[in-house]
């Protein structure tokens, strides 16, 4: 049934890992995610169920880890911020070639550069658009509650390991450092090493005599090889895109407006809806809970259904406009709106965007 | 008596010497003359004489060696430049049971990767990481590595690395490439390390040292003596460092173990009295 | 019901922590609840806050802009907060330090000698339980028996021992906020 508790999102998310059979962390302290491996730490995993923690020397060393115990088959995560995710990317573009399912989170704050501690959405390019070099992607989770933080912990083994790819939880400060009631599903044993052995033979556990050894590169110097392998890759991220778009929709029936925000935007529009509905606004939210792959068709089925407008609310300058424009291609209005450099919108002032930015009048 | 023919000499009873089990039927894409063949032969053959080839994985650096899972018959990772001791560590801890090495050369372990070789060195993992240092960026063809001798030539310090520190205010700019960095010596002082030694393969006497060397390394990882066992192996670029084969390896016994001596540096834990 | 609280004062006043055992204490009342504070440098003596929602409904925005209720315990967070009050709202401080009292009219002000009630109780750590039992009071949104639940859930086993003199000084607090 699951077990009742107040916890922060960073919290909730480590509380989460070790119920879920989560072989190791690897991790490196950074505000505001720092609670992730000091929860990790104080709760003693290894006794509770054999999960290795491990505080590594950097980000850079502690993806690398990640790369190889997830290569070695394991169910293996990592969290950081956003100038320690910026660092991990060159791990993360490794894990994407080499084709190597990990679970990786990435609570979002303030930048460019040391930015502020506070919270924002400004990674949305870094994490939907691949973030390191080459043509890949990652699957994008946004939690929008501490449960979900805890909720898609599974998920995201889940999908890493059923397309053999990272798959990032991009929360930010906010979802992070608030608690909230979380409901923890029970203890799952790990897989043991013989599961392991038998479910991926891709992974280097050490080859059997007679049988190929297994090679984890992402290295490949003969070019047709190599497009083969984007090839590969691409046909893999449409399966992805075709099966796994997830969303939610708030009072999205009769609505003439609607907000597109996720994660703690999505929360702050939420209210907004509330607020204009009070006023007789049909207003309503679309909140994608994948960010990649994107729900371009919940939003041109909202046209098809009479939505008018589209506003997409973001702790950021502008970037999941983008992807809401691409979904939208001309037919009704879309602009953005955000506040920036750790400064939160109030529900107030984003409903206020909507009227002035796309309803008019 | 009729006429021996080629058929008549391959034979079992006149085998005196093949190739590891454990090396692929791939031929190498390595310089002739190189040290590398020699090294991962050796490697081979511990790994196949120990009986430990379904529970090795070994980490492949960037560089040369950056293709050497394609040549042992062992499973393998292919590494981020430097990140080769990170990915050891990764693999150990979620699979201890596992024997685990990197293989690397000197821009790898010493220069960008030196952050996880020292961490990793001090974690104390037990693993076992093999350093080639032949002073120069070999793939690359032939930079500066941060193992390059004072007043060697590579493509970056075409007149000679300088190592002068700048005298008087004023003159930071003027060039210096820093000194020749002695991290075997460096990683020997930390308390995860339980073996280090510096080996070479220029001669068939070394070679047969270089390989006990490279067995105990194994050995203490296979046996659960924590702490990191470091070998260290100078070798040569005979086509970067623009010499034959021969001169190569002389050139090397002359000036790099001058400045890189051979022999065990710390035995069980413990520094060797010189 | 939706309430909507600040809690704000010093670091080290327990301002988190009362959020906290609110929170759990509306679960235990089967409420929905958020607890977001703000964080980062400034919590190590500077100024610290919490808002606290308590509702029926799954909570929408955790971080919102108007309070139906202002906990007060320093001059920075009353010059900070006073405005944010809803118009009706309540605002509830500790005068002990307070230099520019409130102004407002359009809302209900409460005080409460935190800090010196703590004191004659002779433990200063139970001060913000003895708020914690003025915003009770005034705002009687979880029960008492919740708020004893919740303080088990919050606090870790081997404090439990210091429950009932945690429940007094929250009593202690029910009985001494003054309207001003």
């Amino acid at each position: 049934m699951g077990e009742l508790k107040l916890m922060k999102g960073n919290e909730a998310l480590a509380e989460a890992a070790i119920r879920y059979g989560c072989d190791a962390y690897f991790g490196y302290p950074i505000t505001p995610q720092s609670e992730v491996i000091e929860y990790l730490s104080e709760q003693n995993p290894y006794e509770r169920t054999g999960m290795v923690v491990l505080q590594a020397e950097s980000e850079l060393a502690a993806i690398n880890m990640v790369y190889a115990a997830g290569a070695a088959g394991k169910r293996v995560m990592t969290s950081s911020s956003s100038p320690g995710v910026s660092l991990k990317q060159e791990g993360i573009t490794y894990i994407a070639g080499a084709e190597i399912p990990c679970l990786y989170a990435d609570v979002v704050r303030g930048g460019p550069g040391l930015g502020t501690i506070q919270p924002s959405q400004a990674d949305y390019f870094q994490a939907c658009k691949g973030g390191g070099h080459g043509d890949y992607k990652n699957i994008v989770l946004a939690p929008a509650s501490v449960q979900e933080m805890a909720d898609f912990v599974a998920l995201g083994f889940d999908l890493a390991f059923k397309y053999r790819m990272a798959c990032c939880i991009l929360s930010d400060g906010a979802i992070g450092q608030m608690m909230e009631k979380v409901v923890l599903a029970d203890q799952r044993p790990r897989m043991t090493d013989e599961e392991i052995k038998e479910k991926y033979p891709w992974a280097t556990t050490g080859r059997k005599r007679g049988t190929p050894h297994r090679i984890i590169t992402s290295l490949d110097l003969d070019s047709n090889r190599m497009e083969a392998h984007n090839r590969h890759l691409q046909e893999k991220y449409r399966q992805v895109e075709a099966n796994e778009v997830r969303f939610e929709e708030i009072n999205c029936e009769d609505a003439e407006y609607v907000f597109v925000a996720y994660g703690s935007s999505a929360r702050i529009a939420q209210k907004s809806v509330q607020l204009g509905r009070e006023e007789g606004l049909k207003v309503g939210l679309l909140r994608p809970i994948t960010l990649y792959p994107y729900p371009t068709k919940a939003i041109q089925a909202l046209i098809d259904n009479g939505v008018k407008g589209f506003l997409s609310v973001e702790l950021s300058c502008g970037q999941m406009i983008e992807d809401v424009r691409l979904a939208v291609n001309g037919r009704v209005k879309a602009e953005h709106f955000g506040r920036v450099g750790g400064i939160i919108h109030t529900p107030e002032e984003v409903l206020e965007a909507m009227k002035k930015q796309i309803i008019g009048e | 008596m009729s006429e021996i023919t080629v058929k008549d000499i391959i034979k079992p009873e006149n085998l005196v010497y093949q190739k590891s089990k454990l090396l692929t039927e791939k031929p190498f894409h390595y310089c002739p003359g190189c040290g590398h063949g020699t090294i991962h032969r050796l490697i081979a053959e511990v790994i196949e004489e120990l009986g430990i080839d379904e529970d090795t994985i070994g980490v492949a650096p960037v560089g040369c060696a950056v293709m050497a899972y394609d040549y042992f018959d062992v499973d393998f990772q292919e590494a981020a430049h430097g990140r080769a001791p990170a990915l050891a560590t990764g693999i150990k801890r979620v699979w201890p049971n596992k024997i685990v090495f990197t293989y690397q050369g000197d821009g790898d372990l010493a220069a960008i990767g030196t952050c996880e070789t020292i961490h990793t060195c001090n974690r104390g993992e037990n693993i076992t990481m093999i350093f080639v240092n032949n002073g120069i960026y070999g793939m690359t063809g032939g930079q500066m590595a941060p193992t390059t001798l004072e007043g060697m030539k590579t493509a970056t310090t075409p007149y000679g690395r300088k190592a002068t520190l700048p005298q008087g205010a004023g003159f930071e700019g003027m060039p210096n490439n820093g000194y020749p960095l002695r991290i075997t010596e460096l990683v020997a002082q930390l308390p995860g390390t339980k073996y280090v030694t510096r080996q070479a393969v220029y001669s068939p006497a070394m070679v047969r040292k270089a390989k006990q060397a490279i067995k105990k390394a194994f050995e203490n990882q296979l046996h659960g003596k924590s702490g990191v066992n470091f070998v260290e192996i100078v070798s040569n670029c005979n086509s970067n460092w623009k010499m034959s084969p021969v001169d190569a390896n002389k050139w090397l016994v002359e000036n790099m173990l001058p400045f890189y001596p051979l022999g065990d540096i710390k035995v069980d834990g413990e520094l060797v009295k010189k | 019901m939706t309430e909507e609280i600040i809690i704000a004062g010093f670091g080290g006043q327990g301002v988190l922590s009362m959020g906290k055992i609110l929170a759990y204490s509306g679960i235990m009342q089967d409420k929905e609840v958020s607890w977001m504070p703000s964080y980062g440098p400034e919590m190590r003596g500077g100024t610290a806050n919490v808002t606290v929602i308590v509702s029926d409904e799954r909570v929408c925005s955790p971080i919102i802009n108007a309070f139906d209720t202002a906990v007060i315990l320093n001059q920075q967070s009353l010059d900070k907060f006073e405005s944010k009050v809803k118009p009706g709202g309540v605002l509830i401080y500790d005068p002990n330090g307070i230099t520019h009292k409130p102004t407002r009219k359009d809302i209900s002000i409460y005080t409460i000698e935190g800090a010196q009630l703590a004191s004659d109780m002779g433990n200063a750590k139970v001060f913000n339980m003895v708020i914690l039992g003025a915003l009770l009071k005034v705002k009687p949104i979880v029960e008492m028996t919740n708020v004893e639940k919740g303080l088990e859930h919050s606090l870790p086993e081997r404090a439990h021992k210091l429950i009932p003199l945690n429940m007094k000084a929250i009593q202690v607090g029910m009985d001494n906020v003054k309207v001003e």
